[in-house]
């Protein structure tokens, strides 16, 4: 492992400019925010978990896993997890784009960032539409 | 589905070689179609009683794919936060720590997952 640039006695070293001094392009803010998505849908999966513990306990499991999520509270962790996953899954197909070695110029890096934030926030509230405006549940 | 340079001795600094990266890829086009499937679950099921979901994943093929997006997403999580606790944890006893944190943590959630997918299955 390499040394910890961060002990003590290491301190006086010149680091160079850190994360504060720059102006945020927005290819920065969207690499963060699929960090974050990914870290938030990872504890998404745990919502996950419980909602099929819940099915499977019967009517009483069921209702107390809605009487959670029914709350304002809860719904707005569900919109959060949403968003996220319409984010990274945006995100994440740009990112395999580049890894087949597409959009990687300044220009199209920017109007990609650009366009995965509009269109995962589009995608969340349409979501949330679909469901409230009474187009959802066509798998009863 | 290992690159040649897997293969080869000495496999860089990490010792792993591109498995890590490559593995982070698969899961990621896995999961293209599987999230897709099951943002159709999600909306289809909202607002419906307990009924219409344990009917709905009761049947073979939804219970099989639900659990295949089940595993490869935390498969795919576990990878993903790896790479946070490599960029942020600096001490070898915390890496260990939070490395069997994230690895009990998924294998926790995923057996959980499977086991209420097969306890729907018999009902």
């Amino acid at each position: 492992m390499a040394d910890n640039p961060q002990v003590p006695g290491a301190q006086q070293r010149p680091l160079s400019p850190h994360l504060t001094i720059y102006r945020w392009p927005v290819t920065m803010m969207t690499s963060i925010t699929h960090r974050a998505t990914g870290i938030a849908l990872s504890m998404g999966m745990v919502v996950l978990a419980w909602w099929l513990v819940s099915i499977s306990n019967g009517p009483e499991g069921f209702e107390s896993f809605h009487a959670v999520v029914d709350t304002p509270l809860g719904l707005l962790v569900l919109f959060a997890i949403t968003w996220s996953l319409a984010f990274h899954f945006c995100n994440g197909i740009r990112h395999l784009a580049w890894d087949l070695g597409y959009g990687f110029s300044k220009e199209a890096s920017r109007q990609g960032s650009i366009l995965v934030i509009a269109l995962s926030v589009i995608l969340a509230v349409a979501i949330f539409a679909c469901v409230w405006t009474g187009h959802g549940g066509y798998l009863r | 589905m290992n690159t040649p340079l897997q293969r080869v001795q000495g496999l860089g600094a990490s010792h792993s070689g591109t498995g890590h990266f490559w593995r982070q890829r698969v899961t990621a086009v896995a999961l293209v179609p599987l999230s897709l499937w099951f943002l159709y679950v999600a909306i289809g099921l909202a607002g419906t009683t307990e009924v219409s979901a344990l009917v709905f994943l009761a049947h073979p093929w939804n219970a099989i794919l639900m659990a295949a997006f089940v595993v490869i997403a935390l498969y795919h999580a576990a990878l993903g936060l790896q790479v946070v606790i490599d960029d942020y944890i600096h001490t070898a006893g915390s890496k260990i720590f939070f490395f069997l944190l994230v690895r009990f943590a998924v294998i926790a959630t995923g057996s959980t997952c499977i086991f209420a997918l097969l306890r729907i299955a018999a009902q």
